[in-house]
């Protein structure tokens, strides 16, 4: 697979060593290198062009660092650069003073609208809100019944209306919409969201139909749903979405997969408006705020460690993982008891090739990224039975447990003796590595604190 | 102070935001200009071939989504060639870049396996919203016309109204379909489905799968499980796995191919949505890399929006011819 962009940046800049300043030769290589990664991560070809000439401006002169190695000098460049252009903040959602405030999703066939109207719903009733959903694509077939049994799964109110068998068309896409809206007042509903049918840019009857939408709701937001894995094409949908109906935000789609997302640079320069929100899942509450500066790492392949840090912190047992991380790196190790309680935790920060993949590909976790896709994460399961079958003091204490014990272990686990053998040795080191992480710096001890062991468990 | 891409961080005021987008706006109405155009102004510049030109090609590639690698390959082909032999004017050069994109697309379209014991079984399969569902109940017309006997099967148990989506299809085309509840075991689904295609004589059995992203492992063990199912029933089946892929898709678009490959034998590709303005130049780069052709075409949301893949049409539509 491909090299990453730092390894590369690290090769171009081999002829920088003992030279004083970067200059417009040393540099070229490691521009292009940064180029090809941009175009790999889809980012427009002409938002690529613009970006190459401000890195070289500003990167040019300047002296080499002894703090920094001129790799990271190059890449904090271009990394505030990408955040600079994805603006800095993470975008607000605008509510109207007088209710129902109505959103309306607009968006490409198969974008992910209708999934992420139920993931907005589900997001508001979080925040106490109460929102309405109606679908008005009448167009694809048991595109509104999907819609109904997204609402049915997260409990939230829906208007279905009645077609009366009334042919598909702009007309019947109004009169639902107004019969939706009139019902969100009348039900005490403060947000109304509108699920459009996919229609393509060039399609003029459909985004005449969606003019005629807006101006019937006079919505407060419309946001422009978009899948992450958009290549060049891009900027002209989102172009011309923007200029017919001014939209307000952006949802980035599928996130959850391997796409670098470059396509979010892209779109939020022709429209200048912000991500608002990204789509982590199939499942309602995969649903996060954008955050730029994430995907910036993401989209220069260099993890997202600000979201894994995060995520950690949300979920997991703050107390338990504290003790545990004292414990662990306070010198007499932590026992196998501990262990299983971090299994625990994991799991329940999601998979653990997911969570492996956010790491970085740099510094101390280098390698794991492309460890994630051999984890078996059924061995976590087998683990977890090793452990559950010893006693609560060969647990406290694994000197204990004798060869007998491990075929007795095995025999209750359901699993081999050589295998209760490998997570022994396996617990050892991690023993070992947790006792050095203690003299390690604060980000260290966060992150071993939170993620127990990992890297031995990859095999 | 931090000076950024469109001025300073802190002290970028209103004005120069406006600056930013409208250069923005600026750069990406080139964009918009067809690769055609850009290839007749570059021929019109120069008579001669030249590194210009060459570069000019580059980009049109780049944009119109063959990725770096193939982009790269393909005028470094041109280059060769310009060296060796002296390529006269830009017409030439473009009849060249024409035929050597079709040829990477030639090379891959081996006829589909002979199906010795019917029904005949295509998996339809990719990442979510790429249109496996309409491509399906399209593909069931498409062979129906052909005189053959289809029938539909609604392998799609998780994602809410697919199989009411596909019922809707069935309908249209004229074919029983084969379902199970919402929630229920896919591979369950296709048994039943493969045992009533071969009880009926069915010619093409098409199965609708759920999307999925090629990086859930555990979604795409379910590819393979419904597999080894259809290999249970018919020795050979399943005879195409059919990996739909939205011509929107960018770079991405190689990785899904990489992985549904390996995990569910994918023979051919079915490139959607190509009524839009993408024109899908992923498939040339995965022809190139992973050795797979490109089926169907797919160029609208009604029944008969479906073509045969013809290699010669595809690349004028990308060069803009
Ligand atoms: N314009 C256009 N739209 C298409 C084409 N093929 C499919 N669509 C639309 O794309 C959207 C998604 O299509 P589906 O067939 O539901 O896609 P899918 O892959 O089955 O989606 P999931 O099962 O949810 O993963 C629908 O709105 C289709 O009408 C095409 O060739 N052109
Ligand atoms: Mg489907």
């Amino acid at each position: 697979m491909f090299e990453n962009l730092s390894d590369k940046l690290q090769r171009a800049f081999k002829s920088l060593r003992g030279q004083g300043t970067i200059t417009e030769e040393n540099i070229g290589e490691a521009l292009r290198e940064i180029r090809v990664a941009l175009l790999e991560a889809d980012v427009n070809l002409n938002v690529v062009k613009d970006l190459i000439d401000h890195i070289r401006a500003r990167a040019v002169g300047q002296e080499v660092m002894t703090a920094l190695s001129p790799t990271e000098q190059v890449i904090k460049i271009v990394r505030d650069e990408l955040i600079a252009l994805l603006g800095k903040d993470t975008a607000r959602f605008k509510f109207a003073s007088q209710p129902p405030t109505v959103i309306l999703m607009a968006g490409l066939q198969g974008s992910g609208k209708t999934t992420t109207s139920g993931k907005l719903a589900a997001w508001l009733q979080k925040g106490g809100h109460r929102p309405m959903l109606v679908s008005v694509d009448v167009y694809r077939p048991a595109a509104r019944e999907q819609l109904k049994i997204v609402a049915k799964s997260i409990k939230a109110n829906l208007y279905e209306g009645d077609l009366k068998g009334e042919t598909a068309g702009t007309a019947l896409v109004e009169r639902l919409a107004k019969e939706a809206r009139r019902e969100a007042i009348i039900t005490g509903c403060d947000t109304l969201i509108v699920d459009t049918a996919g229609r393509l840019h060039i399609d003029e009857d459909l985004m005449d139909e969606m003019q005629r939408l807006k101006a019937l709701l006079n919505p407060q937001e419309i946001l422009f749903i978009a899948d992450a894995m958009t290549g060049q094409d891009a900027v002209r949908s989102a172009d011309e979405f923007h200029k017919r109906f001014s939209l307000t935000g952006i949802v980035l789609t599928k996130m959850d997969g391997d796409a670098r997302g470059g396509a979010a640079l892209s779109i939020r320069h022709v429209t200048g408006q912000p991500v608002k929100f990204i789509g982590m899942g199939e499942k309602p509450d995969a649903f996060e705020p954008f955050h730029p500066d994430r995907i910036v790492s993401r989209i220069l392949g260099m993890g997202d460690i600000m979201t894994l840090i995060e995520k950690a912190e949300e979920k997991l047992d703050r107390k338990k993982s504290e003790d545990f991380a004292k414990k662990a790196l306070s010198g007499d190790g932590f026992s196998l008891e501990d262990f299983r309680d971090q299994l625990r935790q994991i799991k329940k920060l999601g998979s653990l090739q997911s969570i492996m993949k956010m790491l970085p590909s740099v510094g101390p976790f280098q390698g794991i990224q492309q460890m994630a896709d051999q984890v078996d994460e059924s061995q976590f399961t087998r683990v977890e039975a090793i452990i559950n079958s010893m006693t609560k003091k060969e647990r406290a204490n694994h000197e204990i447990i004798s060869g007998s014990r491990r075929k007795r272990i095995a025999n209750g686990s359901g699993t081999s003796v050589q295998e209760v053998n490998q997570l022994l040795r396996q617990y050892a080191q991690m023993r070992k590595m947790f006792k050095s992480a203690g003299k390690g710096g604060m980000l260290q001890r966060k992150l071993m604190g939170s993620l127990g062991g990992m890297k031995g468990m990859g095999r | 102070m931090i000076q950024t891409l469109f001025g300073s961080l802190k002290e970028a005021e209103e004005p120069e935001k406006k600056g930013l987008f409208d250069r923005m706006r600026q750069a990406v109405s080139r964009t918009r200009e067809s690769l055609n155009d850009r290839i007749e102004g570059v021929l019109a510049m120069t008579r001669e071939v030249d590194e210009a030109a060459l570069e000019e090609l580059e980009m049109s590639l780049l944009a119109s989504d063959l990725g770096v690698a193939t982009t790269t390959e393909v005028v470094n082909a041109l280059r060769e060639h310009a060296k060796r032999q002296q390529i006269r004017d830009g017409a030439e050069l473009k009849d060249l870049l024409r035929a050597q994109l079709k040829a990477i697309l030639d090379e891959q379209q081996k006829p589909p396996k002979t199906v010795a014991i019917g029904p005949e079984v295509i998996l339809m399969v990719g990442v979510n919203g790429t249109g496996k569902t309409t491509t399906s109940g399209k593909l069931a017309a498409f062979y129906r016309a052909q005189g053959k006997t289809a029938m539909l099967c609604a392998a799609d148990t998780f994602r809410a109204a697919a199989i009411e989506q596909l019922e809707v299809w069935a309908e249209r085309s004229g074919v029983e379909i084969i379902k199970t509840r919402q929630g229920g075991d896919p591979s369950a689904a296709l048994y039943d489905a493969l045992q009533a295609a071969k009880a009926r004589a069915i010619d093409v059995l098409l199965v609708d799968t759920a999307g999925r992203l090629h990086t859930k492992n555990s979604l795409m063990a379910e590819l393979d499980k419904m597999r080894r199912t259809a290999q249970r029933l018919i020795p050979d089946a399943p005879h195409e796995v059919l990996l739909v892929m939205d011509a929107t898709t960018g770079q991405n678009g190689l990785q899904q191919a990489r992985l549904f490959t390996s995990f569910a034998g994918v023979t051919g590709i079915v490139l959607t949505k190509l009524d839009g303005t993408a024109k899908g130049g992923i498939a040339i780069a995965i022809a190139k890399e992973l050795n797979l052709p490109v089926r169907f075409v797919g160029t609208g949301e009604k029944l008969e929006n479906l073509l045969p893949f013809d290699s010669g049409a595809f690349v004028d539509s990308l060069l803009g011819a």
